[in-house]
């Protein structure tokens, strides 16, 4: 039923030369494009360290796809359109028996290992010269900030489902309302009371989980004051969803009078709570 | 083929059947809203019980909340309906004993008109345990081992908790509707409602009886120990 | 075992319709499975009631015990009542062994437990597809409630069952979805045997399977579960008794996909026929054959971390409670060693089947043979070293997510090879443009949106962003559904004639496959923009700002949704309703399992064939894939 492989005709077309060229013009589009058409609008903005190193990265990594993206799109269709079988024809007509070139496969499996191995090490550098870049970093952080040593503690203890701030600088008192002094290192503990949470604000491109007896460190330092959204990331029951609240960045001399403020207010509350410690095991059993 | 068709339209009328069971008994399936009784100077009332055990059908030792609707009959739900802008009395009656804070900073009473609520003791509600006696007492902060659950609703930053009652106290209430007669703890406080939304509600104390940290069960179902304030 | 020496059933009665009711079938199955619910759930109470006060009696323990031993019950009721203890027990008593079991012809052979690997790859296709719409329909529900930002259509605890429903049946559903129907009935036919190599386990694991979606259904019934498909605990310590449900469900699949790693695994080792070498076998078993070795090494440690969990819930250990000295960590490793093999569990099969598929309507042979099975066993192989990604936010130690971080880039190299393969074998190709083609060329346009993004996903600075939110949503929906499914979809419209006898609609078909392939894009891709822009997964109340994002990502969905029905139509059409018959090859493709009549006959091959070689012959008219001729050739042809 099917019929054997036309020879090659003298007037084939190069088809390997037509598709690099139409790739090369692709991708000589696209990467400017991406880097200051797409680039520009990619969130999650510049208010913090660690949102600028987010954004830089992506719009590399964006710009380092379009590349790959343009290959298998202008192959698809270069393939789509010049590769087709006859419609009119009766007979199923075979292509030739190409099985395999081991050059190419060669050529691509060394490019794509340069290039993902390349990407790694990008990836590695990016993350220990960011403090992290925001990420939760477990207990003993790999990339500290040069100024860790005098960074702002803030707690952060998730509970079902409510977010609670301490502030061990000031006498461990603990608020519902995060604010923060603006162009300060803030050294962000992560920690639970029960289930596993997670802590995302993303306008300060910070997300560390609140695992209970775990204390988990992200750095930021934020540039602009502002207000953020701070939300559970990962499902924790019924009011994950809900589990939301604004935090606002303010000047270091409004913070210390808030704080101080907060301080006296709560003072009462303040006294009856354990001390300031870095994972709190609450009894977890059967009726509290 | 007819016999065929005909089993086909059978076969796809009866799934159609078992998906809009599924969605009516399964993914609706949720208390009523109740509306607060709205008073003549436009301000509202909102009238609350706290039970111990709720005694009924399908989960009787769960504890929850029930309302008062406003032909005065008591109703097991959680979702109540207030007006937007407007001055809101709560006043709850808290039958259940005491369970205590996991996390102190929510002994402190937020959010209500002066900051502070009333707390009194009824039948013998306080007695012999070390728990305070409490008589129309006005405070901005309980000691934390008292509470047996809390008013919170943290869109709004309000959080009242609501004293428990002795364990030794003579007569618990053990089913719902509790009447007057058992030993309970009542909480008045107000707050103003703000604009339209739904806001949600829930308690902070770990006091769901055999599951883990507390907060499992009652503390996780709405109709229980978890509602949604509807303003409009 | 010479294939071809099996004592074949000559004798076919049908029975008459009342001697089939009473004997062991699916209706018993259901009556032993509500008796025996009943049996074990009053035995857990008996045991419950009188056990130490530290276990909580009359408490959520006791439930706990009660419901998990009533499954027990029920699970042992299921395979009683389908026959499977039959064969054991009749060898305990002495009793001479029956190879074939319910292979009789007629309609009820497919609702039994019947050897045949044909009717089993039947039976699983209708109880894989009949969740893949159950499911599917739960995700129209969670496109509805997604239509507000804040308001509530479903109340909030029953929207996160929703959520899980629908992640945990896909994806226990998905991954049968593929090794199951295609995998049963093709790896023996085209490897030239008659049968699997384990036929009552095969068929064992296709009702427990079945039993397993039933059981994760029930979870309605018993409150719903919070959780979702990961389960994290500890909140799953603390829900209430739907969560029994997802354990149990997952410990059965869990269970049948060992089984059915190890039926694959023999199958293809000891049964192929005479000249089917290594390099001859075609891609999709090489596919089966690493989706088998993932699916045997990685289940048992999800069986494991889930009967922890049943166990801290029953009797009260503290596998995950950091306060008594767990911890949640534990359960963090355990299920995502699992879980990222359980991914490629999802995509392998989906490469063989697109990479066998092309070559027919490409008229050229599989270009780069070698390399594609190396690629299959280097993502395999690697799956088992990437897991800590879906972990890099959770405080684990920071040193591991450089590390971790390697090894996922490295894991896209043996993926991309995929992509080399079937670019090559497109490359000067004769392509018709039949819907099995449509879906693979659709397969490698939404592959690779999904690879990318898991690009941005593996590098730890992009995953703060990105981690838990609708990103991560998109890029696996891209890759399991935009992958897998649409192979699955390619793999069905090609296969089924051979499967059924029936031919497939073909203007419904191209219909589907536009439709599917339009408004997938157009559901997914603006999820990548949800999650960039701050929105986590599973939530009802999101931003205000992504109203109009997710309303136009719902009505897209619900499109999307209308493209199944019409698959759904055009299967109901084609296979009950209009049942046209199909030719032997109406493809003409050259392998092995198109070369022999439609319908099948029961026993595949009149004579074990020699095979001469690969299926990939395109190109040479002289490049055959079977004799037929001779019988029972024990020494495998040279050549080709």
């Amino acid at each position: 039923m099917s019929a054997a492989p036309e020879t090659v005709g003298r007037d084939e077309p190069h088809h390997g030369r037509n598709f690099a060229i139409i790739w090369a013009v692709a991708t000589a589009i696209m990467v400017p494009v991406s880097i200051w058409v797409i680039g520009p609008h990619i969130p999650p903005g510049s208010l913090t360290d660690d949102t600028r190193a987010q954004h830089a990265l992506d719009v590399a990594l964006t710009a380092l796809s379009m590349p790959v993206l343009m290959l298998v799109w202008v192959y698809l269709a270069y393939a789509v359109i010049n590769f087709r079988s006859d419609p009119a024809s009766e007979t199923i007509v075979d292509g030739p028996p190409i099985r395999g070139n081991s050059r190419i496969q060669a050529t691509w499996l060394i490019v794509s290992a340069v290039v993902v191995i390349g990407l790694a090490a990008y990836g590695t550098v990016d993350l220990l010269t960011e403090n992290g870049a925001g990420g939760g970093q477990g207990s003993n952080p790999l990339a500290k900030p040069s100024d860790a040593k005098s960074a702002l503690q803030v707690q952060v203890i998730g509970q079902q489902w409510l977010w609670t701030f301490r502030y061990p600088g000031y006498g461990g008192v603990e608020t519902a309302q995060l604010m923060l002094p603006v162009n300060r290192e803030i050294e962000f503990h992560v920690t639970s009371l029960d289930v596993v949470h997670s802590f995302w604000a993303i306008e300060l491109g910070v997300k560390a989980d609140a695992v209970p007896g775990a204390d988990n460190i992200a750095y930021v330092k934020i540039f602009r004051k502002g207000s953020f959204q701070v939300r559970c990331d990962e499902l924790c029951g019924l009011w994950h969803g809900h589990m939301n609240t604004t935090g606002h960045i303010v000047s270091g001399a409004k913070f210390d009078s808030w704080i101080h403020a907060t301080a006296t207010k709560y003072a009462a509350v303040t006294k009856t709570l354990p001390k300031y410690s870095l994972t709190y095991y609450p009894t977890p059993t059967r009726n509290g | 083929m007819r016999v065929r068709l005909l089993a086909v339209v059978a076969t796809f009328a009866a799934l159609i059947a078992l998906v809009a069971v599924y969605v009516v008994y399964f993914l609706e399936s949720g208390p009523p809203a109740v509306a607060a009784v709205i008073n003549r100077d436009g301000s509202a009332n909102l009238t609350l019980q706290v039970v111990g055990a709720y005694g009924q059908h399908p989960f009787p030792d769960w504890v929850s909340y029930l309302v008062k609707d406003p032909s005065g009959k008591w109703r097991h739900t959680t979702i109540w309906k207030l007006p937007a802008h407007t001055l809101v009395h709560v006043t709850i009656y808290q039958f259940d004993t005491q369970t205590g804070l996991r996390n102190n900073f929510l002994a402190e009473i937020r959010g209500t008109v002066g900051g502070v609520a009333d707390y009194t003791d009824v039948g013998d509600a306080g007695k012999g345990s070390g728990l305070a006696n409490y008589d129309n007492t006005p405070l901005s902060v309980l000691p934390p081992a008292e509470p047996a659950h809390t008013f919170t609703v943290p869109d709004l930053d309000l959080s009242v908790p609501l004293v428990g009652v002795s364990a030794t106290a003579n007569n618990i209430c053990s089913a719902s509707p509790c009447a007057m007669s058992y030993a309970h703890n009542t909480i008045a406080f107000s707050f103003r409602t703000p604009g339209a939304g739904t806001y949600r509600w829930q308690c902070f104390v770990p006091c769901a009886l055999g599951f883990l940290y507390g907060f499992g069960g009652p503390m996780q179902t709405i109709g229980y120990m978890d509602g949604l304030l509807e303003v409009a | 075992m010479e294939a071809a020496d099996l004592p074949l059933s000559t004798h076919r009665t049908v029975h008459p319709a009342w001697r089939e009711l009473l004997s062991f079938n699916v209706i018993w199955a259901v009556v032993l499975a509500i008796v025996g619910y009943i049996v074990g759930h009053a035995l857990g109470n008996t045991i419950a009631q009188h056990s130490a006060a530290e276990l909580n009696p009359g408490g959520s323990d006791q439930e706990d015990i009660a419901v998990l031993l009533g499954m027990l019950g029920s699970i042992v009721g299921w395979i009683g009542g389908l026959g499977f203890f039959n064969y054991p027990l009749k060898r305990i008593a002495g009793r001479a062994p029956s190879l074939h079991e319910g292979e009789e012809q007629g309609m009820w052979r497919y609702f039994k437990l019947c050897t045949d690997h044909k009717v089993v790859a039947m039976q699983y296709l209708v109880g894989t597809l009949f969740f893949f719409f159950v499911a599917g329909l739960n995700a129209m529900f969670i496109r509805t409630e997604l239509t507000s930002s804040n308001a509530t259509l479903f109340p909030a605890g029953n929207y996160l069952s929703l959520v899980g429903l629908h992640g945990t049946m896909m994806l226990t559903m998905m991954s049968a979805g593929v090794i199951g129907p295609l995998g049963n009935w093709l790896v023996p036919i085209m490897i030239g045997a008659r049968r699997m190599a384990f036929p009552r386990i095969e068929s064992l694991t296709m009702w427990i399977t079945v039993l397993a979606g039933f059981v994760l259904l029930s979870a309605t019934l018993l409150g719903g579960f919070p959780t979702g498909w990961t389960g994290y605990a500890p909140l799953a310590d603390q829900a209430r008794l739907g969560i029994d449900a997802y354990l149990v469900s997952f410990l059965l699949i869990g269970i049948a996909l060992v089984l059915v790693g190890i039926n694959i695994l023999v199958t293809v080792v000891t049964l192929r026929a005479p000249g089917m070498t290594w390099n001859r076998l075609p891609i999709f078993v090489w596919a089966m054959v690493t989706t088998s070795i993932l699916a045997v090494l990685a289940a048992p440690v999800l069986a494991a971390a889930l009967y922890m969990v049943m166990s801290d819930r029953s009797i009260e250990t503290t596998f995950f409670i950091s306060s008594s000295g767990g911890s949640p960590f534990l359960w963090d490793e355990l299920f995502w060693f699992f879980g990222h093999p359980e991914v490629y569990i999802l995509a392998l099969p989906g490469f063989g089947i697109v990479l066998e598929i092309l070559p027919v309507f490409a008229r050229k042979p599989l270009w780069g043979y070698r390399l594609a099975v190396a690629g299959m066993f280097g993502v395999a192989l690697m799956s088992f070293m990437v897991w800590q990604h879906h972990l890099f936010m959770s405080g684990i130690n920071a040193n591991l997510r450089p590390f971790y971080m390697f090894t996922t880039e490295l894991i896209s190299i043996p993926t991309g090879v995929i992509f080399l393969n079937g670019f090559g074998t497109l490359w000067k190709a004769k392509i018709r443009f039949t819907v099995p083609m449509l879906f693979c060329l659709a397969f490698f346009f939404n592959f690779l949106i999904g690879g990318l993004s898991g690009v941005f996903l593996s590098d730890v600075t992009s995953d703060v962003v990105t981690h838990g939110s609708f990103f991560v949503m998109a890029h696996f929906h891209y890759t399991i559904m935009g992958g897998l499914v649409f192979a699955l979809m390619g793999g069905i419209y090609y296969w089924l004639p051979k499967m059924t006898g029936f031919n497939l609609n073909q203007t419904l078909a191209k219909l589907h496959f536009w439709m599917m392939f339009i408004f997938f894009n157009l559901t997914f891709f603006p999820l990548f923009a949800a999650g960039m822009l701050g929105m986590p997964r599973r939530v009802s109340s999101y931003n205000a700002s992504l109203h109009t994002l997710n309303v136009f990502v719902s009505i897209m969905a619900f499109c999307l949704g209308l493209s199944m029905l019409i698959f759904l139509g055009n299967l109901v059409w084609s296979l009950v309703l209009k049942r046209e018959r199909a030719s032997d090859n109406p493809w003409h493709s050259k392998s092995l399992e198109w070369q022999i009549p439609t319908p099948v006959p029961v026993y595949n091959f009149e004579h074990i064939p020699t095979i001469t070689g690969d299926p990939y012959g395109y190109g040479l008219p002289e490049a055959p894939v079977v004799d037929f001729g001779r019988r029972g050739a024990v020494a495998a042809e040279a050549g080709a």
